[in-house]
């Protein structure tokens, strides 16, 4: 049976293996190639994306739980040309060093700045992504940047 | 490239020639450049750097479209594009390399964009008949910067001579009234003219073939500004390409079911079940090592399973069924390699350095201290694990890989199907990851032999649980290390021995005799300042294979030596920073491993000052809270840690605070080594607390990240990093960040709660201490 849903504003149908995890369904179907394998237990993130508005590590997922349901990857964060206010944060604060765990670690944030505008340092550090390179300093710098860019963002509009 | 480093490179595949070849094709004296007219105007300046004895009209004869592949190239626009030769793997090279020829260019930074160059190689010409078309490309051994610094400088240099003769020309002026600035030429006049709207009539120019002048360093715009890493929009909005994200089409993706005991083969296997999984297309067999032959050498038995995608590859593996047949290690375990290693440092090992006469001071002395120290074996556990992707069309092949030695892929690629080299196509994507894992071309090798069995193009995909059962693992190894006091509680001798699985594992080439050679920098601190000093090797049987991990042997002996320092300061009485700051006051000595040829203690010494007068030393800390120290001298740079550190009643260390100073001569990029130095921080204390991969019954029990915790943002201090001004010749800092940071944390961990680390990792054994403290 076809599972129909939709990623990144994208109808779309599968009719493989519904027990597919969805990563391998985003990066080998869909090719939304930003979504990176890690670990494949739900350990380290790099496989984050949002399922209706929700960070879930999408290795952990079967493909049939999207199913009727909006997919965004971070090929979906930013709204056509204007970058996440994460995205921007992350290229003033200079974090990426291999750039790898990036994607999941921008897409974790997203969720957590989305359920919490204003996080305190403990929420911030409570974000379990994992980078093999050692960016969390300036992971951390950059969610509380985009969380001062996203006020004035408000502001402004 | 030094040594040391070559011999990283040869280890992926044994073979010679071509670092051989990069030796004699430095550019510089006797290297040149060739510019020419671009296929859409403006210049292109592609670096071509033929051995000395090529002469120019065999070369552009034989390879009339060679200078396609482009260096630099500026646009009628004004638009420069930079070549990036260097895999990046995170230590920042695709930043940083094209800095050195901007500087020098004098461009306009925020003109500039920075493009990936394939793997470069020319041939033809003297035997071995290769060289590199851009100078070396590789990753390993922090030797980036230091091999780059005068010929890519050069480079640019060359370049804005260029620019500034056919402004020359231009206007009739002598060219010394000419100056440039920002992607400009000026004249003394005011007239100026924009890179762009002189890169046509450059093109024409001669290229100097003489070492142009360079700017002085205070003169430096570029040069020593922090600048941000130039992929980082794509990374930030998954464009970013790295090794495993290329799907040519009609691949087939593989995952390889390899054989889990050390050394050991494929009995017999049956591939019914897996090949009626729908998507599953083929099963095939790969050769594990066969003695030393240099194609399979660092390769594991299997058995492959080819599918349409990745999910369906990986239920066909889960669907084999395989009997594995023993490689003669069953009894080996952590316990049993534990055991080994007493066993040795109970007597006497190959002595590789023997100053004064240790023994006649050790029998005059009566204040002996000693003591034990171990390092497990670690996994590099890249983020993205390994994997290559392979087209073979005939008598020509693509691969690309996320890699650290391209040119080590390609010569293994034609060794495996005798395809030309120069009909290999070798693209590097950015690599999520290196850390040493990607100096072997072991994924490449199987990526082509299953390209080359099965007819199609290959993707080859590793589990997590494949790179942590099938790595090149940092060794194992415990060392012994005693020293003599004398009244003032300085050491009057020092005895080192260490028992270690040297990383030159599987290396005919490498004699027993000198295996020792990768596990030990006998002129590493405190060589050369305690006089009388003995160090010792002896060899760790094990048959888990190994590699260089991350700034390799600094690892284990840093924390090993300078624990021990450590010791010998509360020993002798003393305070640990007093007693370093002594020892340190040396001049500067030989140093004949890789970061020689010199060494300055008293480098060293500033680092060590910097790290204390920034942590407070002598200030008086909140209750149950201590602080630790430690530096090292690690390919050429220098680094101190100061942590201050408590520990809980629960046994889990809390580090408050984590200084690091570090001089790696003239900073390139500040940015990109603030960005190593936390990274490697992190890198060494996430090792340091709770990373070991374990052994039993010849075969590795540790499975996914679960069983090998990886800091997480939660225990990851922030790290306040210092960098030293200097105008030393710069050297790379992707490896300095890591030996000081476990000893900083075990000797802050001893002056918080007096528990001394010896073991690594910490992992359990604090708890338990404290538990046995407390009862
Ligand atoms: S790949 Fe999904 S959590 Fe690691
Ligand atoms: S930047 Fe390399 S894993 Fe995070």
């Amino acid at each position: 049976m076809a599972i129909e849903f939709v990623v990144n504003g994208k109808d779309m149908t599968f009719e493989g293996d519904p027990e597919m995890p969805l990563l391998w369904y985003l990066r080998d179907h869909a090719q939304t190639l930003g979504v990176k394998y890690g670990c494949g237990v739900g350990a380290c993130g790099a496989c984050t994306v949002h399922l209706d508005g929700g960070a879930v590590r999408s290795c952990s997922v079967p493909v049939s739980a999207a199913a009727g349901r909006k997919v965004t990857t971070i090929e979906g964060l930013a709204q056509g040309d204007t970058l996440h206010a994460l995205q921007r944060a992350w290229i003033e604060e200079d974090v990426p060093q291999c750039g790898y765990c990036q994607a999941g670690q921008i897409m974790a944030a997203a969720d957590l700045l989305a359920r919490t505008p204003d996080p305190g340092d403990d929420e911030i550090t409570a974000l379990t992504n994992l980078c093999r390179c050692g960016t969390y300093p300036r992971i951390r710098k950059a969610i509380r940047r985009a969380a001062g860019l996203r006020k004035a963002d408000e502001v402004k509009a | 490239m030094n040594a040391h480093i070559r011999e990283d490179w040869e280890s992926a595949d044994a073979f010679e020639a071509l670092m051989k070849t990069g030796e004699s094709i430095r550019f510089g004296r006797r290297g040149f450049l060739k510019a020419c007219a671009g296929a859409g105007g403006g210049l292109l300046l592609g670096a071509w750097l033929p051995a000395a004895a090529w002469a120019d009209a065999s070369v552009a004869g034989a390879h009339p479209g060679a200078l396609v592949g482009l260096f630099v190239r500026i646009g009628r626009d004004g638009k420069i594009v930079i070549g990036a030769r260097s895999p990046e793997i995170g230590q920042g090279v695709k930043t940083s390399l094209p800095m050195l020829i901007a500087e020098e260019l004098d461009a306009d930074w925020d003109m500039v964009s920075v493009e990936q160059l394939p793997l470069g190689l020319v041939f033809g010409g003297p035997p071995p008949g290769v060289a590199w078309k851009w100078g070396p490309q590789g990753a390993g051994g922090s030797t980036n910067i230091p091999d780059a610094w005068q010929e890519l400088r050069q480079a640019g240099a060359r370049a804005r001579r260029m620019l500034l003769e056919a402004a020359a020309k231009r206007w009739d002026v002598p060219l010394d009234q000419l100056r440039t600035d920002k992607g400009r030429v000026l004249g003394a006049d005011g007239r100026s003219l924009g890179y762009g709207e002189l890169a046509d009539a450059a093109a024409a120019i001669p290229v100097p073939t003489a070492d142009v002048e360079l700017k002085k360093p205070e003169a430096f715009r570029i040069i020593g500004t922090p600048r941000r890493v130039v992929d980082a929009e794509d990374i930030v909005t998954g464009k970013a390409r790295y090794g495993i994200d290329t799907m040519a089409p009609g691949t087939l993706v593989a995952v390889i079911a390899r054989c889990p005991l050390f050394e050991g083969g494929v009995k017999r296997f049956d591939a019914t079940a897996a090949l009626a999984i729908p998507g599953v297309r083929q099963v095939l067999p790969l050769p594990g090592p066969k003695g030393s032959e240099p194609i399979t050498q660092n390769l594991v038995a299997g058995v492959a399973v080819l599918a349409d995608d990745t999910w369906a590859a990986l239920k066909g593996r889960k669907a084999l069924k395989i009997e594995w047949e023993s490689g003669g290690h069953d009894a080996e375990s952590t316990q049993s390699l534990d055991a080994q290693c007493q066993r040795l440092l109970a007597g006497k090992g190959q002595v590789v350095r023997n100053d004064g006469d240790i023994d006649a001071v050790l029998k005059a002395s009566d204040r002996l201290i000693e003591a034990t120290y171990r390092v497990p074996f670690v996994a590099h556990a890249p983020l993205e694990p390994p994997g290559a992707c392979v087209a073979i069309d005939k008598d020509s092949m693509r691969i690309v890989a996320s890699m650290q030695m391209p040119g080590g892929a390609s010569r293994m690629a034609n060794a495996i199907t005798g395809i030309d080299r120069s009909k290999i196509e070798v693209i590097m994507p950015r690599v999520g990851g290196g850390f040493g894992r990607r100096l072997s071309n072991d994924f490449v090798a199987e990526a082509v032999l299953l390209a080359k069995a099965s007819g199609k193009p290959v993707k080859l995909m590793w589990t997590r649980e494949d790179d942590l059962a099938h790595d090149f693992f940092r060794p194992f190894g415990q060392q012994h290390l005693s020293a003599t006091l004398d009244g003032d509680g300085m050491p009057t001798s020092w005895r080192q021995h260490l028992a270690s699985a040297s990383k030159y594992h599987r290396r005919p080439d490498v004699k027993p005799e000198e295996l020792w050679t990768a596990e030990l920098y006998p002129d590493d601190f405190p060589a050369g300042i305690v006089k009388n000093l003995r160090v010792e090797w002896s060899a760790v049987h094990s048959g888990m294979t190994r590699g260089s991990w991350r700034a390799p042997a600094h690892t284990a002996n840093a924390f090993a030596v300078e624990s021990f320092i450590d010791e010998i300061a509360h020993a002798g009485k003393q305070d640990p920073l007093a007693l370093r700051l002594k020892l340190l006051d040396h001049d500067t000595m030989d140093y004949g491993q890789h970061g020689g040829p010199k060494f300055s203690p008293r480098r060293l010494r500033e680092v060590v000052r910097i790290v204390a007068e920034k942590i407070g030393w002598q200030r008086k800390l909140p209750k149950g809270h201590g602080l630790g120290i430690a530096s090292h001298f690690t390919f050429g740079g220098y680094t101190a840690h100061a942590m201050e550190v408590s520990v809980g009643k629960d046994g889990i260390p809390v580090i408050h605070r984590c200084v690091c100073a570090v001089d790696v001569g003239q900073p390139v990029n500040p940015l990109g080594i603030e960005a190593q130095m936390m990274g490697g921080t992190i890198d060494g204390l996430s090792t340091a607390m709770d990373l070991e991969i374990r052994i039993d019954k010849g075969r590795i029990t540790t499975g996914n990240f679960p069983d090998y915790p990886l800091l997480r943002s939660a225990r990851a201090p922030d790290v306040e990093v210092h960098i030293v001004a200097s105008r030393e010749s710069p050297s790379g800092a992707g490896e300095m960040g890591i030996p000081t940071a476990a000893p900083a944390l075990a000797n802050a961990i001893f002056a918080a709660c007096g528990i001394r680390i010896r073991r690594l990792p910490i992992g359990k054994q604090l708890v338990e201490a404290v538990h046995a403290k407390r009862a």
